[in-house]
Parts: C-alpha cells; structure tokens; sequence
C-alpha cells in the first residue's frame, strides 16, 4: 500500500515537473504557433541563476526563495530579446522558427559550458526542502512537495492573469485569431513580446526548481525538451486545462509502467501512446475551435 | 524514357566500380597497411585520443590533462629510448564513430607509435577493428566491464574482478546479505550486474531488485521509491554520468542514509563528487583502485605536479591516475624491447612493472590488463574519498573471470 | 530547357568531382571520410523531398538511417560468424544463441531488400497513421522527434540482442570483401559515391514529374489541392516513404564504410544535424542538400579539430542566420546573382 501511494506521488510530482518544463511552451506555441527550442536553454538558464545566487547568498534557503523571481525574469528577458531579434520576423514560418531557435540553443550551451565550465554545480539544496515529510498515510520527499506546490501556484497564477486580467484577454484574443484581434486594436506586436516573457519566465522557473532534483550542467534543458514537447502536443493548444491534464497524465503514465516494467521501457511506451492518441484525436485533448483551415 | 536511362548508366558504373574490390576468401585482415611510424629523427609521435567536445568531455578532458603532464615528464627526464614525444591528439566528441575516424586518422595518417585515450565501452568497441586491422597499438586508461582481451589494447583500468569483485567481498565481510542493483542501460552496468548476481547466489547474498535507467535519465523517484520498498541491505550503483546527480539527491530526499543503506559506486571519482554534491555523498562508499588521498611517495608527486600545471582546486581521480600510468608503462615495454614497432612492444609487455601513484603494477603479457590492487574508499566531508580497505597485495587481471568458479558460463 | 541543362551540368560536375577527383586527390583516409559524408547527403537528398518540397520537416530520419544500418549490420555480423555462426558480442553479453528475428539476415538478398524496404514500410505505416490525421506542421515535427528519441532508447535497452549503446561494430567483411583491405574501402566509396548519384537522378525525375508539381502545391496550399480532387495525404506519404528509403541505403552504407552503428548516430541530435547541411545548401534545391551535407560536414571534422568550442558557435549561427535570412539556403546567393545579371 505504501509503495503504491509512493508510487501515486512520484507519478504526480514527475508530472509537475513536467508541467513547469511545458507551461511556458504550450503558452508560447499556443500564441504563435512557434516551437521555440531553445526553451530548454531557458531552463538551464533558471538553474544557473540558482546557482549563481546560492554563490552571493549563503543561506540556501533564501537564495532559492529569492531565485524564482530572479530565474522568472532572466528566462523572461532572454526570451524577450529572442522574440525581438530573431522569431518576430519569421512569424510566417514555424518550422523555420524551430531550427533557429534550435541553433540559439545550441550557442546558449556552449555559451554556458564557457561560462560555467563543462562539469555540472552544485546546488545544494535548503536544510528544509532535504529529507521527507510525512503525510500521515505516506512519507514524500519535501523537495517534491515543494516544486508540486510551486507547479500549482504557477498554473494558478497563470490561470489568474489569463481570465481576469486585460493583457490575459489580450492573449486569448490573439491565440484564436491573430487577425481579427489586430483588426480589433489590439497590438499583436507587444501582446507576444509579453507573452514570450512570461512564457520563457516560466522556462526559468522550471530550471530553478530542476536544480532541486537533478544536475545543474549545460544539457539540463534539453534532457526535459522532447518531454516537454509532447506534453504540449497531447494536451492540445491554446488552453492551459490540456497541459494540465497531459502532464500529470503523462507523469502518472510514466511512473505506472516504470514501476511495473523498467524506466527505458516506460519512456518507449508513452512515447508510443502519445502517438497513437494523437491518432484518435490530432489537435490534442483541448483545442481552440476556429473558422480558419490551417 | 529519359529516367529510365540515366538511372540504368548510372546503376552500370556503381556495378563496374565495385568490380574492381579484390575478394579475399580467406576473411583475414587482409593486407594490412604498413606501418608507417618514423622512429629516424629525434622524436616520436604519440597520438592522445579524448573526448574534448559533448557529453563526455566532462570526464575525459581530465584525462588528457594526465596524459599531457605525463608526456611532459618523459620528455623531462630525456624521452623514450632517447626520443622526445611529440604528441598529436584529437578529439572523438564523445561519439564511437569519430573515435574510430581519428583513430584511423592518427595510425594512417599522422603515423604515432600508439594511441592513449578512450573511455566509453562503445568508443572502445568502435577503434578496436582499426587497432587490429592496422596492427598498431591503443592504451584504454578506463576501468570496464572484461571479457575482451584484444592484442593491440592495453587496458590499464581496472577489469571486473579488480573492481566489481572485491567490492562484493568486502560488503560480504561486512555482513552484508542483500543488495539491490541501479545501473544505467548499458553494457557495463549490465554485464557488472550478471557477475553481480552469480556471485550474490554462490554466497548467499540476496539480490532484491536490478533496475536499470536509460542514459541521462534524471528522475529517480520510481527507482528510489522501489530501493526504499526493498528493505536491502546496501546498494550496488553502476549508474553513469548526470544520472548519479539526480539519484543521490533523491536517495537523500527519500531519507535514505549511508549508515542505513550505504550505496557502493563504481563510477564516482574525485573529480564527480563535486558536481553530485559532497552533502549527498559523504559516507558513502566507492570501488576503485587510485584515490588521492593514497599516501605513497608516488602518488604525492604525482599529485602535486598535477596541481601546480593545472590549479591547486582540481583534483585526480582513478582514470586519470591509470591514463598517467599508462604512458609510463608504455615507456618502459619500449625501453625493454630497444624498439617502437608494435609487435615488438608487445612481446616485450609481459611482467613490465612500474611504481605507479596508485602502488606497484604489473603488465600481464598474456591478456594485456594490468595487475592493480582494488581499494574501497569512503566520500568524506572535504569532497576526496579515503581508503576503507585494500586488497592484500595486487591483483592479476582476469577479465574472463576464468579464475572464479562461480562465474562459470558468465563468458559464454 | 535552361534547367535541364543546368541539372546535367550539375550531375557531370559531380560525377567527375566524386568519381574521377577525389579518388586521385584524396588519401585513402580522407576519402574514406568524404565516403561517410557521401551518406550524409544521401539522408539529405531525401530530407530535401520531404522538407524542402514536401514541407514535411522531419526530425526523426535518424529513425530510417539507423533502420537501414542495423539490417546491414546484422547481417555483415551473421556473415562474419559464418554459416549458423553465433555474433561474437551475443555470447559474451546474450544468451549465445542468435534470435530468429535475425535469421532472414543470413542472406544477403533479404538484407539488400531489407534495408530499403523495411525504412519505407516503417515510414508508410507511419505516414499513412500521421498525414491521413491530417497532422502536419509542428505537431509532425514534434512526434518524428519522439520517435527518434524513442528508437534510440529502445536500442540502448536491447544489449543482448543488437549491442544496446555499444552498437554493431568489428565487421571483417562485406559482402566477402575484407574491409580492412585499402582497395575494398575504395570500392565502398566509388559504391557510396555512385549511389549519391543515383539517389539524385531519382530526385531529379520525381521534381520534373507531375508529382513533383503536387508535392509543391501540397507544400503551398494544401487545402487546395485537396479541393482540386487530389488527396494530399497520399502525396505526402510517397515523398515521405522515398526520404526514408534514401535514409535506409545510406545508413546501409555507412556501416561497411565507417564500421560502427550505434544509438549514438540515430538518436535525436544526429536527426537534427542531418537538417543542418540540407538547411545551408538551399532546402528545395535539388544539389543543394546534398553539397550542404558534404561541405558541413567536412567543415566540422576540420575545424573541429582545432577548435571544438568555436565550431559550435559557428556552426549555430551559421545555422540560425541561414534559415532565419536565407530561408532557400545559400544557393540562393548563386540564383540571386544570376537574377540580378539578367536583369542588367
């Protein structure tokens, strides 16, 4: 029973992990269609402004605390100064996007094996988020309790600023039809640049979180990149309750078949699942309904 | 009509231009190129074969480091049989194919004495044709899963039953009656296992779980999750790479202890213990037969030359230390054969000893491996890891576990 | 007519380039690398089709080149072993006895049909499943590079049966040839060389034929095709299932020539590398791809060599700018020049 519930939770926290990884993809890909590669690289970005933090503030704890927010704005800013130089001009092209930005993440890797040197940091985590909590019925590391929780504030909070705030319907108006949303004054040009921000702040956030689990190295980003793509792929675009479900389904999915077969096996499998469910329905579990053909 | 013709030339002189390929029925290697090593001038070329670029130059760019402060001592001290090294080295990016690209480039083209480099089973696998078909000879510095026995490699790593061996005598000596298996999905965590559980049935250890993770796997909530269910004893972790990140941090996030369930690695040096982080590790134990912290004249100059080329904050780890050795060693097979040619070197390897950083070793004339004595060492808090216990005196490399009754049928 | 002529001219610049020049000028090590590149643009020839004509931007070729190589491979390992002979790896980490599914291997005719056909029905299984579902753009993308990613992790899990991360290496022969003799290794190039050839003039005939027009309307607009009665599914699977076979046969001849497959070459990253060289020489060009693959990755060997860290950055952005500004690759350069003199 108890590895069952454990089983239940390294289900749902693998899909967290996955939901942080793929929010700002599926918000970024929802809006202009773009596959932006260098996501990724976003990540590792966050991971190693946790570490540069921890190297200025000796407190672990705080210097994570205090790395959300750093982490959400270096993605956000690189990802900004991406939209702006390169993606901006190539809205007509999507597939062309996702090699460009696939030669951006490429530099950014190198640019951190230079900058960081090639071996992966450490970051060591806070006293409080090492060792596991008991729940009563089970006991879970606190680590994972802590980035499910911080998933969920994420998807929240992201929820929040897309239905109640102006630039949220800003962004909903241009994710179902760019064309009539400019039509009707609503400048497409600042709604991506904000969106792209807060897309690849997300990115930050993931990798700030990541460093709690894994490496913090120059390939951090793209061990989570297919992952995170096909999670935005299943869920659908345009809506973030389809991300939601297709990461912790996935998560879950994962975590069910490793735990009855092996890991190798599991990542093969919902791979292949993936596949086939996109067979019975290609635009995913949610998608935005609209008049146009493409 | 057009298509149909060009298409049919085109066939025709693909079919004409194999025709030409001279058939051998006999499927020996042929006519063997012709070495072309020049030993007339005052120097000689040696060929150092790392990983400079991807995912393993982490690891194998300290091993050209070793290698480079080695040929810079030879050259020091006067040479080989009077000859100055002079060395070419290339970069195998961390794929088998350019491994066995530039090996053929630096035995053809460039014409060195020997290559030193390698660390990965599968670069290992793709250069050992060309060492062979070639006849020229390559120094493997990593410790590896045995059964092979080439004569054109040296191995100067260990093979299993200098590593995997006597880390499972000792946690047998120290009571322990079962383990559970975590390895990365490759050959040698695979073929480390199956010696792993021969030899757990023959002495009556338990093995309660093997579970394996593909490479660069980064959650380990599901396999942690099942070591913890397992109630084991100990754990035997043959994992690779960034993959010992993500498992230690979760193992220690599970609430798992080393004094509880201590883990053995085989893949963590010196040089990882940083990256995984000293708070995960420290008490935990490693199977490997160099630390640094080995008090051996030897090893403190070693070390110390070490530091001052490279920065007083890098450290030396085992395959580092056998990479170092192994230019050595190679000296010493030349200087006893009075030649550079490899078959020579290789007639004249056998029982060529040297007092290497780690202890004396031996070369074995017969399978190439060398004899190493093995040494199980415990991480401590200042990030080195210290010997726990040795083994009595060298051991003699057995990569076909021919020796152990219990591993019968484990060669095939 | 203009064209036309221009294609032969090309076909004969590259016959006496490969055929007559390299063989003379090259070592036997340098041109035994410019063989491996050979199949890297034979990959390319047929990512050409399927991105630069098709619009089908497949990141999982590695899958069909990796398809084709193992088949070779299996089968150069049985012929090695010898008759009812056992692969050296498989009794060291395997059971000792060889699968049935490696059997048919045994022969050299199912092996030269397998490696064509079995990348082209993987692709049409696969392509009839995705392009009937109307999935294309990103999401096709998306899902070939799962693949990959998939294809090489279920290679690295089968150790005991196709040498998991070590792959398939130490061949002897090929075909009863030994591959160690320097005369054989340039039979394989003129064989790897003369193939590129080949594989061009069939992309030649497919770009000049009715259905090369329909694969650029596809392309374009293919709601309209679909309107005009054709249906773009089946279009797309032809050009698709073509690429995979040209993935296949250069795959096929890789392992002969460099003498190792292993996940390592068909996993997510050799699948997009493969693109780099297609993107740079000019995409829907019919040399372009081709030459592109050729020169990149010549130009990555070499330059890697003396600078690993500089190659990369100049490799991305060589990469980014060429897709970003010069979206027909740099063959597009020639064309803009020739435009500009007529117009003088």
């Amino acid at each position: 029973m108890d590895a069952v519930l454990g089983q239940l939770f390294a289900g749902l926290s693998l899909g967290s992990v996955l939901l942080l990884a793929a929010l700002g993809l599926a918000l970024t890909f929802g809006q202009m269609g773009v596959i932006n590669m260098a996501h990724g690289e976003f990540m590792m970005a966050g991971a190693y402004t946790a570490y540069v933090a921890q190297n200025v503030i000796a407190d672990a704890g705080v210097a994570l605390i205090l790395a959300i927010p750093l982490g959400f704005v270096v993605g956000g800013v690189m990802g900004v100064v991406l939209e702006a130089t390169l993606i901006r001009r190539m809205y007509l092209r999507p597939l062309d996007t996702l090699l460009v930005t696939w030669g951006v993440a490429l530099i950014l890797q190198q640019v951190a094996r230079d900058v960081f040197g090639a071996p992966n940091v450490d970051v060591r985590a806070p006293s409080w988020l090492s060792g596991s909590v008991d729940l009563g019925i089970t006991q879970v590391p606190a680590a994972r309790l802590f980035i499910l929780g911080l998933a969920v504030v994420a998807v929240t909070g992201l929820a929040l600023v897309l239905t109640k705030t102006a630039l949220g319907r800003r962004i909903r108006a241009v994710v179902q039809n760019r064309d009539l949303a400019e039509t009707a004054g609503v400048s497409t040009r600042a709604t991506d640049r904000l969106t792209f921000f807060i897309g690849s702040g997300l990115a930050g956030i993931a990798g700030v979180a990541l460093t709690l689990l894994g490496s913090t190295g120059p390939t951090l980003g793209s061990n989570y990149i297919v992952d995170a793509f096909l999670v935005v792929v299943a869920g659908g675009v345009g809506q973030i309750k389809g991300t939601v479900i297709a990461a912790f389904g996935l998560g879950l999915l994962q975590a069910g078949i490793e735990y009855s077969t092996t890991a190798s096996l599991a990542k093969v499998a919902v791979f292949a699942l993936v596949v086939v469910f996109l067979q019975a329905r290609p635009q995913g579990i949610f998608s935005v309904r609209t008049r146009s053909l493409a | 009509m057009n298509t149909v013709r060009s298409v049919a030339i085109l066939c025709a002189l693909a079919l004409a231009t194999s025709a030409c390929g001279s058939r051998t029925d006999t499927g020996s290697g042929g006519t063997a190129a012709k070495s072309c090593v020049d030993t007339s001038g005052d120097s000689v070329k040696v060929g150092f074969l790392n990983s400079l670029s991807g995912t393993m130059a982490i690891s194998e760019k300290t091993v050209f480091d070793s290698l480079k402060l080695a040929a810079d001592q030879i050259n020091a001290a006067g040479g080989v049989n009077g000859k100055k090294l002079s060395v070419v080295s290339e970069d195998g990016a961390s794929e088998p194919t350019v491994f066995a690209e530039k090996a053929t480039k630096l035995i053809s083209s460039d014409c060195v004495a020997a290559v030193f480099g390698g660390w990965t089973s599968s670069s290992r696998k793709a250069m050992l044709p060309v060492f062979e078909g070639a006849n020229a000879l390559l120094f493997y510095p990593v410790q590896y899963e045995g059964l092979e026995s080439s004569p054109n490699i040296f191995y100067t790593g260990a093979t299993t039953n200098q590593q995997i061996v006597p880390a499972l005598d000792y946690l047998k000596e120290k009571g322990v009656k079962s383990l559970f298996l975590v390895g990365s999905d490759y050959v040698f965590p695979r073929t480390a296992n199956k010696i792993i559980q021969a030899y757990a049935k023959a002495n009556g250890i338990e093995v309660k779980g093997e579970e394996y993770a593909p490479l660069g796997h980064t959650d380990f909530a599901t396999i942690v999750n099942k070591v913890k269910g397992s109630g084991s004893a100990a754990v035997f972790n043959t994992l690779n790479g960034d993959s010992n990140v993500a498992f230690f941090k979760e193992y220690r996030n599970a609430g798992l202890t080393a004094a509880a369930m201590p883990v053995v690695s085989v893949s963590i040096a010196e040089e990882e213990v940083g990256g995984v982080g000293v708070d995960n590790l420290v008490g935990q134990l490693t199977a490997w037969n160099y630390y640094q912290t080995i008090d051996s004249p030897a090893n403190k100059t070693f070390v110390a030359a070490f530091k001052e080329k490279y920065g007083q904050g890098r450290v030396t780890s085992d395959p580092m230390e056998a990479a170092y050795t192994s230019l050595f060693l190679w000296k010493s097979m030349v200087e006893k054969a009075n030649s550079f040619t490899p078959d020579d070197v290789k007639k004249a390897s056998g029982g060529v000893s040297h007092d290497a950083p780690e202890g004396m070793v031996t070369v074995n004339g017969e399978n190439h491996h060398i004899a190493k004595t093995a040494l199980i060492g415990k991480v401590g808090a200042d990030g080195l890891i210290h010997t726990e216990w040795s083994s009595a005196k060298p051991i003699e490399p057995d990569p076909f576990l021919k020796g152990y009754d219990w591993a019968k049928g484990l060669a095939g | 007519m203009r064209r036309e002529l221009g294609a032969l001219i090309g076909f004969a610049v590259g016959a006496l380039a490969l055929l007559v020049l390299a063989p003379a000028l090259l070592s036997d090590f340098r041109l035994s690398l410019l063989g491996k590149f050979v199949c890297y643009a034979i990959v390319a020839v047929g990512i050409g089709l399927a991105w630069g004509r098709g619009g089908m931007l497949t990141l999982g070729q590695g899958v069909f080149f990796g398809l084709g190589a193992y088949v070779m491979a299996m089968h150069l390992k049985l012929a090695d072993a010898g008759p009812s002979g056992v692969p050296d790896f498989m009794k060291l980490y395997g059971s000792g006895e060889v699968p049935g599914w490696w059997e048919p291997f045994r022969s050299p005719v199912v092996t030269v049909i397998g490696v064509i056909a079995i990348p082209s029905l993987v692709a049409l299984g696969l392509g009839a499943a995705v392009f009937r579902r109307r999935v294309r753009g990103a999401y096709f993308a998306i899902l070939s590079q799962a693949l990959a990613a998939a294809f090489a992790i279920l290679l690295v899990g089968q150790h005991a049966t196709i040498g998991g991360t070590n792959g398939l290496n130490g061949f002897r022969s090929f075909f009863g040839f030994a591959l160690y003799d320097p005369v054989n290794k340039r039979m394989l190039f003129y064989i790897a060389a003369s193939t590129l050839l080949v594989v061009l003039a069939i992309a030649w005939q497919l770009y000049r034929s009715r259905f090369g027009e329909l694969l650029m309307a596809v392309r374009d607009q293919e709601e309209r095709v679909r309107f005009l009665g054709y249906d773009p599914a089946n279009i797309k699977i032809v050009a698709y299932v073509v690429a995979a076979a040209m993935a296949g046969v250069a795959g096929a001849l890789f392992v002969p020539i460099v003498g190792i497959i292993s996940p390592a070459s068909v996993g997510v990253v050799p699948s997009i590398a493969f693109l780099i060289g297609v993107a740079i020489g000019g995409r829907s060009t019919l040399f372009g791809p081709a030459v592109g693959a050729i020169v990149v990755a010549w130009a990555q060997t070499t330059l890697s060599e003396s600078f690993p860290s500089f190659w990369i950055y100049f490799q991305g952005a060589l990469f980014l700018l060429v897709v970003a500004f010069l979206p027909s690759g740099l063959s597009t350069v020639a064309s803009l020049r020739r435009r500009t003199r007529e117009a003088t």
